[in-house]
């Protein structure tokens, strides 16, 4: 066997460049002007689906199908999630599942006229922190049937109700929030 | 445990992209710069230093996993020990203290930190979106997951809560973008105005792009070392700026990753958990609280970081600070959002909760002798964010709390104008500053005291 056929097959597919500028001879001066060079930069991709699970939050999101909206409590001294945890911040113990109303007021909101690349074409949206009677905790949820480009103070207090998305995508936007 | 000295520091320059250099080498200019700071070559320095932790936040931003012991290789300091520190933007807080303690517990002499980030290899809504996995991706991530979206949400319940305003927020960005003029260190420098920064685009309301900090490549790492360890330096050769600067104290607090499932506490278990002890023992700051108890107010909900508060208090006990505004002669705090620098104020005990926005036009947070074009009714009094903050400086993550770091020992040690070419933003005879590192939405914080001995 010769080393003359020990070599990757080639092709011209996934070429970035056909000759890129380089000394001819590596002389002594040749190899000093390549700390001069300018830096190549190349495209890199990267794609992954994660097989994601919601855990022991799963009934969370089962509840939103049926439009239902649950919480978890504390079975001592009853302390309510708005948002589902598994077991409880105060008596350690896992929490019990409980209804929560599905009109609640904001407590706080923003506009949001810029955000991550996934969100880029619902700019401007709502997000809004939700609070319940009978809950301790916030929900972070959309906020929707207000005009984004009149943002108020006046928002936060505003009495508002859970709706659902017909067609559920199992994600915490299969509700959302609008002025009860 | 034994004192620490933070001997030295180096910071390379944060810009909006690296691409002439790799991280590793970026890391190298922040070293090289800190021992030529002591005088040390590096085979000198590498025969002394015991080992060194690593802080980067971002595993997405470089796509590359184990990213320090490429450092730890690219620096030559393999094979000693070393370990990767990561919690959010207070990663860098964190690797600073991770060192202290590697010092302080006798476990080592001398220890690098070193920290950075390059952010510039992905585009800013990209970005937005590593940013936003440090939320949770069951229930806040896929609602619209954008940090700026987040520390919006807290600042309308600060406005809400306690009267705070845009325009109070609005001189936050303008004490700091002036600062960071004179600081050939930072990304961004410019005098700008109130009205320049409600004018410019709005990114969540009510913040707009001059209330935000922006993404950043950089790098900074810090030199600390024992007694012993500075011993060891100076027969190496290396010459230890004179007065030492000591780590007099450190602290750290957690909250929730969720803003949702923060706690909303009563009076009676804010004083007891959370006031200072300089509020606990005033009458009228506890009538005062009562006050805004009686109004509704709850602790810390979504409009103050308890995890700052908790951290705050941590090192204030362990340096003997019982009042920071009037023992602190600086402080170099996490500012990526205009409101969190004010809320922040608040967590720090520099005033009391709900008047951060008042103190942030007062002028006690403001440097003496820089004209800002504000009317500013009181003297400045512990400027904050001297350095311009990450608002001007910018924030590669893993690099900002060492950053933050470095600048308070060029402080104390009163060597503003040698590294910075320009006097303007030394402190006069600083004696103590308290630098604050934030994750989150005020998951991990850290606060450290640095004291001239």
């Amino acid at each position: 066997m010769t080393t003359k056929s020990i070599k990757p097959e080639e092709s011209l597919g996934g070429t970035i460049v056909h000759g890129l500028p380089f000394p001819a001879e590596l002389t002594p001066e040749a190899l000093a002007w390549l700390r001069a060079m300018q830096p190549l930069r190349i495209e890199q991709d990267y794609h992954i689906t994660y097989l994601h699970s919601y855990g022991q939050d799963s009934p969370w999101f089962a509840g939103l199908t049926n439009k239902v909206l649950l919480g978890n409590r504390e079975r001592t001294g009853g302390y309510t999630y708005a948002t589902p945890r598994g077991h409880g911040m105060y008596d350690g113990e896992p929490t019990e599942w409980v209804e929560l109303p599905q009109e609640g007021r904001v407590h706080a909101f923003t506009v949001c006229h810029f955000g991550s690349e996934a969100f880029l074409p619902e700019c401007p949206f709502i997000l809004a922190l939700i609070e319940f009677d009978g809950a301790d905790t916030l929900f972070l949820t959309r906020l929707l049937g207000l005009n984004p480009e009149q943002a108020s103070l006046a928002w936060i207090g505003m009495r508002v109700k859970a709706a659902f998305v017909r067609n559920a995508k199992l994600r915490p936007t299969d509700v959302y929030f609008v002025p009860a | 445990m034994r004192p620490v000295y933070a001997v030295a520091g180096g910071v390379s320059k944060f810009t909006k992209a690296r691409p002439d250099k790799t991280f590793q080498a970026v890391v190298k200019e922040a070293y090289d710069d800190a021992l030529a700071d002591i005088g040390l070559e590096h085979p000198a320095f590498v025969e002394q230093v015991d080992g060194s932790v690593a802080s980067y936040f971002s595993d997405h931003f470089t796509r590359q996993l184990m990213a320090g012991i490429m450092v730890q290789d690219y620096l030559g300091l393999c094979p000693k020990p070393s370990h990767r520190v990561e919690g959010g933007g207070a990663t860098g807080g964190l690797c600073f203290q991770e060192a202290w303690k590697s010092v302080a517990s006798g476990h080592m002499d001398i220890c690098l930190a070193y920290g950075f980030e390059s952010m510039s290899h992905v585009e800013t809504w990209k970005g937005n979106e590593f940013i936003a996995l440090a939320s949770d991706v069951s229930f806040d991530y896929p609602v619209g997951g954008f940090y700026s979206g987040y520390y919006a949400m807290m600042v309308t319940r600060h406005m809400r809560e306690f009267g705070t305003t845009v325009e109070q927020l609005a001189h936050v960005s303008v004490k700091n973008y002036r600062n960071a003029y004179h600081n050939p260190y930072a990304q961004k420098r410019q005098r700008i105005s109130l009205q320049d920064v409600r004018d410019a685009p709005m990114v969540a309301w009510p913040l707009t792009r001059l209330d935000i900090c922006v993404m950043s490549d950089g790098a900074a790492v810090a030199i600390l070392a024992s007694e012993a360890g500075l011993r060891k330096l100076e027969q190496a050769g290396a010459r230890i700026p004179r007065p030492l600067v000591k780590v007099a104290g450190i602290g750290r607090g957690t909250d929730a990753m969720r803003m949702s499932d923060r706690p909303h506490e009563d009076y009676d278990s804010f004083m007891r958990h959370y006031a200072t002890p300089g509020e606990k023992a005033s009458d009228e700051t506890r009538a005062y609280y009562r006050r805004l108890w009686d109004h509704g107010c709850r602790y810390p909900g979504v409009h103050s970081f308890r995890a700052g508060r908790t951290a705050g208090n941590m090192a204030y006990k362990q340096a003997g600070i019982s009042d920071p505004l009037a023992e602190l002669d600086f402080v170099e705090l996490h500012d990526a959002y205009t409101s969190s620098e004010v809320q922040t104020y608040e967590d720090m005990g520099l005033c009391r909760y709900g008047e951060g926005g008042p103190f942030a036009a007062s002028g006690k947070a403001f440097m003496p002798g820089i004209a800002y074009g504000l009317d500013l009714p009181e003297a400045p009094l512990c400027p904050v964010n001297p350095s311009g903050g990450l608002i001007a400086c910018g924030h590669p993550v893993g690099a900002t709390g060492l950053m933050q770091n470095v600048f308070g020992i060029w402080q104390l040690q009163g060597a503003i104008a040698a590294h910075f070419g320009d006097p303007t933003l030394q402190v006069q005879n600083a004696r103590r500053g308290a630098t604050h590192s934030h994750a989150g939405t005020g998951t991990y914080v850290t606060v450290t005291i640095l004291e001239r001995e």
